[in-house]
C-alpha cells in the first residue's frame, strides 16, 4: 500500500479551521435537535401511560411512525417533501424566508425522530415504578399533573438516565445525515478534506478522534450525573 | 394539497424501485449474515477469560458504536481498494463497514443472550463431560439465540433502514434510486412519500413481528 | 360520614364487588378483614376514587364519590390513605414527602409545611430521621413516615390499606401503637388488615368479606363473640390460631 502520510495537514488551514467548524455545526445540530428530543419526547411518552384510550394511541402512531422509517427518509420528507405539501405561504417561507434551511430542517427531523426513542425510555421509565405511587399521590389530592410532575418524572427520569446518554449520542452520530442536505458538519468536513488533498486517513482519523472523545466525555459525564441523582439508600427504583 | 399527486410517475418508476428494492434487500441479508457471525465472534471474545482478548473486543465494541455509521462508511469506501490495491466496487467497500459496525451492535446483543443462560447450565454441560466449545456451540448458544431472537430482529430492522445511508456514496439502493427518479421527473413528494410508505410497511412488519416474538419468549 | 350503598365492581369480566353496602360515622373505626382476593382493598380504594365502580353510590362527607362532576381530587385531599406498601416517594427527604401536598395542594407555605410535618413526625416518633431518605429508613419507619404523611392534610378521616401486611413481625407493634393513639384521638377509620388484636382493642365494628360480597358488618363484640356466617367463623379460626 503505497500512502504518502502528512498529519501536518490537519494543523494547516483551511482544513484546520475547517474540522473545527464543521465540530461546532455537529454539536449544534446534535444539542438543538436533543432539547427538541427530550421535550417531545417526554410529553409522548407521559402520553403512553395515561390510562385513557385515545392519549395512548396519540402516542403510539407517533412512536410506531417516526420509529419505523429510516431518518435519511425522514429528512428527504422534512426537505423536500413538507415545503410542498404545506399551504403556499408556509411553504415559501420553509423554502426562501427561513435562514439556514438545511440547519433548521436537520435540527427538527433528529428531534422529531430521537423524541420517539426519548418517548419510549420514559414510559418504560414510568412503567418500572410500581403503580402505588401513582396512587398514594392521587389520595394526597394532587391532580393528574402534579403526579408526573412532581412524582413519576422525576423518578422515572433517574431510572433512565444511562438509556438517555446512548440516545444523546445517537443524535450526536445521527446529525451526521444532516450532510446530505447541505449541512457542513464534522463528517461533511472530513469528506471535503479527503476530495481536496487525498489524505483520507489523516482527515477521517480526525473526525473519528473527534466522535470518539465526546462519547467518552457524555459518558463520563452520565456517570457523574448518575451518581449525583442517586437516592440514597436505593439499589434500584425498579421494585414490582 | 395531495390534489397534484401523481400516481403515473409512481407506476413508470415502480421497475427502477423494484430494482433498488433488490439491491437494498440483498445488502441487508448480507449484512445480517455477516454481523451475525462476527458478533457472535466478538460476543465470545468479550466473555473470553482471557484478559487481552476481551479487553480488545470490548474496544472494538465501544470504539465503532462511537462512531456514525456514515463516517464508517466513508473510511471503508476510501480505504477498502487503497488496502487491497485494486477498486473491488462501492458494493463490498459498504458492505465490509456494514458487517464491521453492525458486528458491534450484534455482539452486545449476543453477550446480554448468552449471558442469560445460567451458569448452571455450563457446569451441567461440563458436568456431562462436554468440552468448553461443545458446552457453547449445543447447549449455551442455541438457548442463547432463542432468547435474544426478538432483540436480534429489532436490530436488523433498524440495520434495514440503515442501509439507505449507502446514498452518501451514489450506491443505487432504493432510497437513491427514488432520489434519482424524483430528481429526473422533478416528482419528490411523490417519491419521497411513496418511498416513506413502502420502509415504514416493511418495518412495521417486522416490528410487529418481534413484539409478538418477545410474548412467545423473552429473554 | 362514609355511606357505601349497592356498590358493584367489575374488572372486564370479573365481577370483585357484589353490591356492598355499608357506613362509617364520625369516629367510628371500622376494621375490614376476610380472605386475599375477596375485595376489600378494592372496597376502600374505591373510597376515594382511587378505582372507579359501575353500580351503587358512595358519599363522603355527603359529597358523591362516582359523580363525574366531583372534584376527586379535592376530595382525596380531606382523605388520608396508607398503603400496604407504604409509597413514600423515593426521591424525596422524609420531610419533603409530608410537605409535599400541604404545598401544592392546600397551599400552605413552606414555612407552614415545615412545621407541621415536623409535630407531626414527632408524634410519630421520628423527628431526627427528617433529612433521610425513605430507603434508607425500616420498614416500620417508612409505614409511620406514612401515617404522618396523611395526617398533615389533616384528614377527616383515614383509609388503611393493609398497612402492616408488608412489614416484618417485629416492626408491626410500632406501627398499630401509632393507629391505637389515632383511633383513641377520635379519628374516623376504615383499616383493612388481618390484626385481630388491634380490631379487638379500637375497633367498633368489624367487616367480614368474602368474594366480592359484605358479608358480615357487625359491632366488634358480636363479631368475635358469635359470627353469624361459617365462612367468618372458619376464617376467625385460621386467623386466630396462629
Amino acid at each position: 500500500m503505497n500512502y504518502k502520510w502528512d498529519w501536518g495537514i490537519l494543523l494547516q488551514e483551511p482544513y484546520f479551521g475547517w474540522i473545527w467548524a464543521g465540530f461546532g455545526w455537529t454539536c449544534a445540530v446534535a444539542i438543538l435537535a436533543w432539547m427538541i428530543a427530550l421535550s417531545l419526547g417526554s410529553v409522548i411518552g407521559v402520553l403512553r401511560t395515561i390510562p385513557h384510550p385515545l392519549p395512548r394511541a396519540i402516542g403510539t402512531a407517533y412512536v410506531e411512525l417516526f420509529r419505523n422509517i429510516p431518518l435519511l427518509v425522514q429528512l428527504f420528507l422534512w426537505y423536500f417533501v413538507v415545503p410542498e405539501v404545506v399551504p403556499r405561504e408556509a411553504g415559501m417561507f420553509l423554502k426562501r424566508g427561513l435562514p439556514m434551511p438545511e440547519f433548521w430542517t436537520a435540527v427538527v427531523c433528529l428531534g422529531f425522530y430521537h423524541g420517539a426513542r426519548v418517548a419510549e425510555q420514559v414510559r418504560s421509565g414510568i412503567g418500572a415504578i410500581r403503580d402505588g405511587q401513582r396512587q398514594a399521590a392521587l389520595a394526597m389530592g394532587l391532580t393528574t399533573t402534579q403526579v408526573y410532575r412532581y412524582v413519576l418524572l422525576p423518578v422515572s427520569y433517574r431510572i433512565i438516565i444511562p438509556p438517555l446518554t446512548s440516545d444523546f449520542l445517537g443524535v450526536f452520530k445521527n446529525s451526521s445525515l444532516a450532510l446530505t442536505i447541505g449541512v457542513i458538519e464534522l463528517t461533511a468536513r472530513s469528506r471535503q478534506i479527503e476530495e481536496y488533498t487525498f489524505q483520507g486517513f489523516e482527515a477521517f482519523a480526525a473526525a473519528t478522534v473527534l466522535y470518539s472523545l465526546v462519547t467518552f466525555a457524555v459518558m463520563t459525564l452520565m456517570h457523574v450525573t448518575e451518581r449525583r441523582t442517586r437516592i440514597p439508600g436505593m439499589i434500584s427504583l425498579e421494585a414490582k | 394539497m395531495f390534489g397534484g399527486f401523481d400516481y403515473a410517475v409512481l407506476e413508470r418508476a415502480l421497475p427502477l424501485l423494484w430494482q433498488g428494492m433488490l439491491f437494498t434487500l440483498q445488502l441487508t441479508g448480507l449484512a445480517i449474515c455477516g454481523g451475525v457471525f462476527f458478533g457472535t465472534l466478538l460476543a465470545l471474545m468479550r466473555l473470553s477469560p482471557f484478559r487481552p482478548v476481551s479487553f480488545f473486543a470490548a474496544s472494538y465494541v465501544n470504539f465503532f458504536r462511537s462512531l456514525p455509521l456514515i463516517l464508517v462508511i466513508f473510511w471503508f469506501y476510501f480505504l477498502v481498494p487503497k488496502m487491497l490495491g485494486w477498486p473491488i466496487g462501492g458494493f463490498y467497500s459498504v458492505l465490509i463497514a456494514f458487517v464491521m459496525f453492525e458486528a458491534a451492535y450484534y455482539c452486545e446483543i449476543i453477550r446480554a443472550g448468552i449471558q442469560s443462560v445460567t451458569r448452571a447450565q455450563v457446569h451441567a454441560g461440563s458436568a456431562l463431560g462436554l468440552t468448553y466449545g461443545q458446552t457453547m456451540r449445543l447447549i449455551i448458544l442455541p438457548q442463547a439465540f432463542r432468547n435474544m431472537l426478538p432483540v436480534l430482529l429489532t436490530q436488523s430492522i433498524i440495520m434495514f433502514q440503515d442501509t439507505s445511508l449507502v446514498y452518501v456514496v451514489g450506491l443505487k439502493d432504493f432510497l437513491t434510486t427514488a432520489d434519482l427518479i424524483a430528481n429526473r421527473d422533478n416528482r419528490p413528494v411523490e417519491l419521497f412519500i411513496f418511498a416513506a410508505v413502502v420502509y415504514f410497511v416493511l418495518c412495521l412488519i417486522g416490528s410487529t413481528s418481534a413484539r409478538r416474538l418477545q410474548r412467545t419468549y423473552a429473554i | 360520614m362514609i355511606e357505601v350503598k349497592n356498590v358493584s365492581k367489575w374488572y372486564g369480566d370479573f365481577h370483585v364487588l357484589k353490591d356492598c353496602s355499608t357506613s362509617v360515622a364520625k369516629g367510628q373505626v371500622v376494621v375490614i378483614c376476610g380472605p386475599s382476593g375477596s375485595g376489600k382493598s378494592t372496597l376502600i380504594k374505591c373510597i376515594n376514587g382511587l378505582e372507579p365502580f359501575q353500580k351503587g353510590a358512595i358519599a363522603v362527607n355527603g359529597t358523591s364519590v362516582g359523580d363525574p362532576a366531583t372534584n376527586l381530587s379535592k376530595l382525596r385531599s380531606r382523605i388520608g390513605m396508607v398503603f400496604q406498601n407504604f409509597e413514600l416517594f423515593p426521591h424525596m427527604t422524609v420531610i419533603r414527602n409530608i410537605m409535599l401536598a400541604q404545598v401544592k395542594v392546600l397551599g400552605r407555605t413552606e414555612a407552614e409545611a415545615e412545621e407541621r410535618a415536623m409535630k407531626l413526625l414527632t408524634r410519630v416518633g421520628l423527628v431526627d430521621q427528617a433529612a433521610k431518605h425513605p430507603a434508607q429508613l425500616s420498614g416500620g419507619q417508612q409505614q409511620r413516615v406514612a401515617i404522618a404523611r396523611a395526617l398533615a392534610m389533616d384528614p377527616i378521616a383515614m383509609l388503611f390499606d393493609e398497612p402492616t401486611s408488608a412489614l416484618d413481625p417485629e416492626m408491626i407493634n410500632e406501627v398499630l401503637d401509632v393507629m391505637v393513639a389515632l383511633a383513641e384521638d377520635g379519628m374516623t377509620m376504615m383499616v383493612v388488615t388481618h390484626e385481630m388484636g388491634f380490631a379487638k382493642k379500637v375497633a367498633d365494628r368489624v367487616i367480614f368479606m368474602d368474594e366480592g360480597h359484605i358479608v358480615e358488618d357487625a359491632t366488634t363484640e358480636d363479631f368475635f363473640g358469635t359470627p353469624r356466617s361459617e365462612r367468618a367463623q372458619m376464617f376467625l379460626s385460621k386467623i386466630l390460631s396462629h
